[in-house]
């Protein structure tokens, strides 16, 4: 008896139970909460990490009101703000097709990267000896055409011989790297490995409006297009069946090879316009560091949006929004370094670890044993 | 003579999510018995032996083993308690011996002495009437001598309480036979056995007390003595059911697909079809029989364009009265020529092109077109893809065995499942929704199925209306030849039923149908001729109408039988 005894002290203080029904408001507002969270978390980072906060802990509110300065206190910064956002949702939608497939293209940093680079090796070598309407349609074209040579390749590796495309599109990021530091070398003699301000090849802002109004125009017209193409095309449709089931794509006659090869085509044209936004519409320049690490970023924007390009207007805000305050801090706060990182870094893991909460609940051990379980 | 409580559950309930998989739950087992847990699909059964096993914790309610109350929240609990489940699935290693396998995870101080785990597991396959050999491997194994295995396993650990698991569902008539009889031995020797099933004539062979489940409760425990095959199921449905499969005699039978000394070597170059030579006639239904694994699905996608093939032929022949017109194959000039001439068919049905030709010369024409007309109907489909078998016009309809992994797409509704095979219609680049919307609805309509809407995903609807959705999809595009794999694995009965009556019309219909089933009794009863097939080699075609179980069982093991044609 006394061993059953035992036994019944080792009952789990709670187990996990999957939900079956996932309420959407119920999910909003967990995300909410863990957002609230997440800030409150990095509150008490900041605290301990600095000096100035230690010192004087009312500054906190300081540190708060720095968050939101970074992107809405003035019209300058508000429209930089919006600029940073269309960018990074123009490579979070470049990225959407191939993650609807299950094919997890984390090349989105290179073939962006590839696309500022055609588009500049366009305007260095043909710039002010061509119309600059033509040289800026030449510039388009290489662009593209850059992001979508960077994009097939692992495709059709994947296709033919059914290669790994997530170690494989890295790859390509470092070999996308030291293109671009090659032809640094060689267009700039004096090896400081900077290329100035090229003075043609910029696209000309609209006759109204600020400066990055076309650009934020550009990318909301796409972001509609690739909602339509996903959703009511041929080839979005093929796109889900591949990604839900490739035995159920042969199945019904798809040409599963085609679909992939097709769809990374999609994702790398979607990344050469990226690339010749920020090539000829911001930078008119190149460096290894032009996309800057957005697509990476762009990865957990589409997937936190569920790879629905609509949806992915609120989280591209939303982690641009992170950014802007973080870097505002470190500029207010005179800390340097990697403390913007850390604090984008805590509040996305409580975004990311709360769909485990929307997902399951907890069941208690006297919940378990008593009646009130059921909900 | 007074019997014993074994093991009692009281009050036991068990919750996913928003699902109650049992609901307050009472029942006992004795000592010395054969209990049978008897259910539809889904009713709870395996989640109430879990419970018992250690798999899961109960929400609510408590259990007791020989009177007194216990905690069971692992395996390792229940085999403290001696309760052995063997699963459906098998859980062994196939590298090592059996004996090795029984071992494993027997905690006894020192090492294992290979010798006596020998000698011991001989005792215990001698005294219930086993035949096993220890140090064989798993992998030279049969499914039944696995399955072996795995009971030892559990008896070796000292159970006197074995669980199984649907244990008859991949074995012969003749091998179920042989674990009956060792059930009945160890219910001799005071050891409680509780088996999960849903086949109800298992239950009224083997058992001595039936427990019924319904929608996760009990219904109620009956002495097997006292029961009948209706009254189980009335109790376990919940209403009066009619078992009878309604077989019509086929009729205007014409040979329509001919698979012709087909072979097949799969991915790991092992010969999976072996000379498969047969035919499917029109308004006929012709199953095919065999173990788990012989080669059935292998033949079904080898015809459907899905399996790449090593040599052979699949000859479809496609009725002549079909539409004239549509045999004009744009594919050949000539045709093209004839049909530019003008190529229909007066109101006495001769061609109108043939006028102002002399009779010699009308005559000759013929029989030119005659021998191209049989080239374009008679198509061989070998090598062809799914897509190109489509466009020759060959309607062929095909339910694969894994629903949601191959014929459906789980996280759609089901009118976008109905586009997988006609969204191609669709204008421009853009799908057409409306259609398969309008089929959606009347396949909900017709079938019966029970869905929240047309854009649930298909993933979340049970079983059977998943089954009714596929099926429904594959008749809506008027098939010549329809192949289905175990359609009705894992429905309840009235889905069955559902199943079994649309696969009868559409024999009546005039449509080849070909069914892979796993029941003998359900193949003995819906199909005209059955195919019998072992390790991917036709072992004998038999009549349905004649022919018994166990002369289907013998060919579904033995392995070098000849091929012999019984019915035509």
């Amino acid at each position: 008896m006394s061993e059953q005894k035992k036994r019944a002290a080792h009952e789990p203080l709670f187990h996990l139970a999957k939900r079956t029904d996932v309420n959407p408001v119920r999910a909003w507002v967990i995300r909410l909460v863990a957002i609230l969270l997440g800030m409150l978390a990095c509150g008490l980072v900041a605290f301990a990490l600095i000096e100035k906060l230690n010192q004087n802990p009312e500054k906190i509110t300081d540190f708060y009101y720095s968050f939101i300065k970074g992107s809405f206190t003035t019209e300058r910064k508000l429209w930089k703000f919006l600029k940073n956002m269309a960018i990074l949702q123009c490579i979070s939608l470049a990225v959407t097709p191939a993650f609807r497939m299950r094919f997890w293209n984390i090349g989105a940093e290179g073939q962006t990267l590839m696309g500022v680079l055609g588009s500049i090796t366009v305007a260095f070598y043909l710039g002010g000896k061509i119309p600059e309407w033509q040289l800026l349609i030449l510039m388009f074209i290489a662009a593209l055409i850059y992001g979508a040579v960077w994009a097939v390749i692992p495709a059709l590796f994947k296709a033919k011989w059914n290669t790994n495309e997530t170690l494989f599109t890295l790859m390509m990021n470092y070999v996308a790297t030291y293109v671009v530091s090659y032809f640094l070398v060689i267009w700039v003699p004096s090896g400081s490995s900077t290329l100035g301000k090229l003075k043609f090849g910029k696209l000309p802002p609209l006759p109204f409006g600020n400066q990055y109004l076309l650009i934020i125009l550009i990318v909301l017209a796409l972001t509609v297009f690739l909602f339509i193409y996903l959703k009511y095309s041929k080839q979005g449709y093929e796109i889900s069946v591949v990604g839900e089931s490739i035995r159920t794509a042969q199945y019904s006659g798809i040409n599963v090879e085609k679909v992939i090869i097709r769809t990374m085509v999609v994702s790398g044209l979607l990344c050469g316009l990226a690339g010749y936004l920020i090539g000829a519409g911001l930078d008119q320049s190149v460096t290894t560091e032009s996309v800057g690490g957005q697509g990476f970023t762009a990865i957990i924007v589409s997937w936190l949006a569920n790879f629905n390009p609509i949806v992915m207007i609120i989280t591209s805000a939303l982690i641009s929004f992170l950014n802007s305050g973080a870097a505002q801090i470190s500029q207010d706060f005179n800390v340097s370094g990697a403390l913007p990182d850390v604090i984008v870094g805590i509040i996305l893991f409580f975004i990311i670890g709360c769909e485990f909460f929307i997902n399951y609940k907890m069941v208690f051990r006297h919940a378990a044993n008593g009646k009130g379980a059921a909900k | 003579m007074e019997k014993k409580i074994a093991l009692s559950m009281r009050g036991i309930t068990k919750r996913f999510g928003g699902v109650v998989a049992n609901h307050n739950v009472d029942l006992d087992i004795y000592e010395g018995e054969i209990l049978s847990i008897l259910g539809e699909n889904g009713c709870g059964k395996t989640t109430l032996m879990n419970m018992i096993s250690g798999i899961y914790f109960p929400d609510e309610g408590k259990i007791y083993k020989n009177g007194e109350e216990v905690v069971i929240t692992s395996p390792k609990d229940a085999f403290d308690l001696k309760i052995g489940m063997i699963h459906q699935h098998f859980k062994l290693v196939d590298l090592f011996t059996a004996a090795e396998n029984i071992v494993l995870g027997v905690n006894e101080k020192g090492q294992h002495n290979m010798k006596n785990v020998n000698s011991r597991v001989s005792q215990i396959a001698e005294k219930y009437g086993f035949h096993i050999d220890p140090q064989k491997k798993i992998y030279d194994m049969s499914v039944s001598e696995k399955q072996t295995v795995e009971i030892i396993k559990v008896l070796y650990r000292g159970a006197d309480i074995l669980i199984l698991d649907e244990p008859t569902a991949v074995l012969t008539p003749q091998e179920i036979d042989r674990l009956f009889a060792v059930l009945r031995r160890m219910k001799e020797d005071g050891k409680s056995i509780i088996i999960i099933t849903h086949k109800l004539h298992e239950v009224l062979s083997v058992s001595d007390r039936v427990a019924i489940l319904r929608k996760g409760e009990h219904i109620a425990t009956v002495d097997t003595c006292d029961a009948t095959e209706s009254s189980l199921t009335e109790m376990m449905v919940g209403k009066k059911v009619t078992l009878d499969i309604g077989r019509t005699d086929p009729v205007n039978v014409q040979p329509r697909l001919e698979v012709k000394e087909l072979n097949c070597i799969d991915a790991e170059g092992i010969q999976v079809l072996k000379d498969i030579t047969f035919t499917a006639n029109s308004g006929e239904i012709l199953g095919i029989a065999g173990i788990a694994g012989s080669g059935q699905r292998e033949l079904l996608e080898a015809i459907a364009g899905l399996q790449p093939i090593a040599s052979g032929q699949i000859i479809f022949n496609n009725p002549k009265k079909d539409k004239p017109v549509t045999f004009f194959h744009k594919s050949l000039k000539r045709v093209k020529e004839m049909a530019a001439q003008d190529a229909f068919h007066d109101k006495n049905g001769a061609p109108m092109r043939f006028k102002g030709m002399s009779n010699a010369q009308i005559k000759a024409q013929v029989a030119a077109e005659n021998v191209l007309f049989r080239e374009d109907e008679v198509m061989n489909l070998r090598g062809k893809t799914p897509l190109e078998i489509r466009s020759l016009g060959v309607r062929l309809s095909f339910v694969p065995e894994d629903r949601l992994g191959m014929g459906l797409v789980g996280s759609m509704g089901i009118t976008d499942n109905m586009m997988l095979r006609s969204y191609r219609k669709g204008h421009a680049g853009f799908v057409d929704r409306k259609q398969p919307k309008a089929l959606a609805e009347d396949i909900i309509k017709e079938l019966e199925v029970v869905t929240p809407g047309v854009n649930t995903p298909v993933r979340r609807l049970s079983g059977g209306n998943v089954q009714k959705v596929l099926v429904g999809r594959e008749i809506a595009f008027a098939p010549k030849v329809l192949m289905a794999a175990y359609p009705v694995r894992g429905l309840d009965i009235n889905s069955s039923y559902t199943i079994y009556n649309l696969l009868n019309k559409q024999k009546q219909n005039g449509v080849a149908v070909i069914f892979v089933g796993e029941d003998l009794d359900v193949l003995l009863a819906l199909c005209d001729r059955i195919m019998v097939i072992n390790s991917g080699k036709v072992t004998g075609m038999v009549d349905a109408r004649t022919a018994t179980k166990e002369e289907i069982g013998l060919m579904m093991t033995q392995t070098d039988t000849p091929a012999k044609e019984v019915a035509q």
